[in-house]
């Protein structure tokens, strides 16, 4: 009810709180503008930094930019599709079916779930879409009150992991069983990081392990330890060099894009998961376009290596 | 309301102009600023992550949980250096400003800091790491189980790559001319072709799928159509 009042405008409440909310968030993105007024004004003061000298946009990026619009484009037109009742058929990811199990297991054995949020800060995506991860997790976690833990290398995931945690357990109508303690930060150094996590898993023994974000050497530090106390482990990362660990010893894994629209397959959102389809529209053109180049390069027509003709045009259009 | 409302309005005008940022050099500015945001409010959680960390560690001393021995060796480290690093005590003197206690070196080994971090955390990460050779072969072991069609490439690939990493892989198929029509067959050549053709094709594939991922969570985030990360109703309890 809440939300439909807020997309149509009309607050809750009488004209007194509207205004309040204006004035509040005038308030807080006031130092906002300020700071980039002021940002903008010294880029325009310093000589070297004047705009009249630089192009509006990076001419090496246009390209880039051209297809980056396309591609917003089709996922955002996905996403109006699936709202207005567009039949669209999402492929069934087993990693993120099995969350339910991993979890009703962990509640059936009295062991609590962990949960990684990867060791990188918010400013990276991986984290970010770990932590849109952990959401549904949690509500799940709520709903079946079991008990979840999330130890953080960083502050900051901490503070958002809390938020979403505690986001869940409302949304699940479980107010009273979040216990922010169980969201708690550890070190920022890596394999203290790792130490402190691996002691935890042997001495509790959780019976589900999430991995989602970021995960470097101590990938396979965590998957193995899970893996030795018989915990069902599920992993997501982008990081290609960590995916042969996870996949080795890991019950699921979701590889790249899979790990990306996570969130919106277990929201099970229309929007969301027209996202998701707008992704496999994205990756129609992608794979018409890399079929194109091949079939262009095999017949000699074109060729990336060349600056001629043809060669130079798809150099061109695909940011060369 | 305020609690949903703000975050994302933050959220969609940092990534708009994130966005600007890298496609136009006049908005390159913006950019830094909002980063410098991010750094601002990083440093600050970090006080709230010292605080959780000395705060759950001391309720597990006070009341006498399983593993409180650790959590006392985590506050008495955590105090010791902390000590250490904000007194600077056994700094190395400044050439400049010698009799200034604070103007002193903590980077160095020769510090009380510095030995901290290069003779315990060092070895101690390096031990953890160090690890990670027997649980490489744990997890090949079980991963090399010829139990299918999909395990059995697997193990015949990882077998070529081993070997072929070796002098006896290079031995073996040295007989081989090289410009036999078999000459594709030496271990350097299969190795060679596994790596920069199956494998460079593999990780491009997981590297577009990847952006384009990241595109959508990016438009989702933006859009504000994910809100999973905000409270719902319950947010000002």
């Amino acid at each position: 009810m809440q939300e439909r009042e807020v997309r149509s405008g009309q607050f809750p409440g009488s004209q007194v709180r509207r205004g309040q909310l204006t004035v509040s968030i005038a308030a807080l993105l006031g130092p906002c503008a300020l700071a980039l007024a002021q940002a903008a004004e010294q880029a325009a003061a310093a000589p070297a930094d004047a705009p009249a000298d630089k192009p509006l946009l990076n001419p090496t990026r246009i390209a880039l930019l051209a297809w980056l619009a396309v591609f917003c484009v089709l996922i955002v037109l996905a996403i109006l599709l699936a709202r207005n009742g567009a039949p669209f058929k999402i492929r069934r990811l087993a990693a993120l079916d099995a969350v339910d199990e991993a979890i009703g297991r962990a509640t059936e054995m009295g062991r609590s779930v962990l949960f990684i949020p990867g060791i990188q800060d918010m400013n990276d995506v991986q984290t970010v879409a770990g932590v849109t991860v952990l959401g549904p997790v949690a509500r799940t976690a709520a709903e079946y009150d079991a008990k979840l833990e999330v130890p953080t290398s960083r502050s900051l995931v901490m503070v958002a992991a809390r938020e979403t945690v505690r986001a869940a357990h409302f949304s699940a109508g479980r107010p009273d069983t979040y216990n922010e303690a169980n969201i708690y930060y550890i070190t920022d150094e890596q394999f203290a990081y790792v130490s402190a996590v691996v002691g935890k898993m042997v001495r509790d023994k959780p019976a589900a392990c999430f991995y989602m974000g970021a995960f470097y050497a101590e990938s396979l530090l965590f998957a193995e330890n899970g893996n030795s106390i018989g915990a069902i482990q599920i992993a997501g990362t982008a990081e290609p060099s960590q995916l042969p660990f996870f996949v080795a010893a890991c019950d699921y894994t979701l590889i790249g894009e899979e790990f990306f629209a996570a969130s919106a397959y277990l929201s099970g959102e229309r929007d969301q998961l027209g996202s998701i389809k707008g992704q496999d529209f994205v990756k129609l053109v992608v794979a018409g376009l890399i079929v194109l180049g091949v079939l262009l390069a095999v017949a000699g027509v074109a060729r990336p290596d060349h600056a001629d003709g043809l060669s130079k045009f798809f150099n061109t259009i695909l940011g060369g | 309301m305020l609690q949903r409302t703000v975050p994302i309005a933050i959220l969609s005008l940092s990534g708009i102009i994130m966005i600007l940022a890298y496609f136009s050099p006049w908005t390159e500015s913006w950019g830094n600023t909002v980063i410098d945001w991010f750094n601002i409010i990083a440093g600050v959680a970090f006080i709230l992550g010292a605080g959780n960390l000395l705060r759950v560690n001391l309720e597990k001393i006070s009341s006498q949980r399983p593993g409180w021995a650790y959590a006392a060796i985590t506050i008495v480290s955590f105090m010791a250096v902390l000590v250490v690093g904000l007194f600077k005590i056994g700094a190395v003197p400044s050439d400049r400003f010698p009799d200034v206690h604070f103007a002193g070196d903590i980077d160095s080994a020769d510090s009380t800091l510095g030995w901290i971090y290069f003779y315990v955390i060092g070895p101690l990460g390096a031990t953890m790491f160090s690890l990670l050779a027997f649980y490489v072969a744990s997890a090949a072991f079980r991963a090399f189980r010829a139990k299918n069609l999909e395990s059995i490439l697997l193990l015949g690939t990882a077998f070529i790559i081993l070997l072929s990493a070796t002098a006896a892989g290079v031995w073996l198929t040295k007989p081989i001319p090289a410009d036999s029509p078999i000459a594709f067959l030496k271990f350097e050549r299969l190795r060679a072709f596994i790596t920069e053709v199956v494998q460079s094709s593999g990780m491009r594939a997981i590297g577009i799928g990847t952006a384009i991922g990241i595109a959508a969570l990016s438009i989702r985030l933006i859009l504000g159509i994910d809100r999973s990360y905000l409270s719902k109703g319950g947010g000002d309890a």
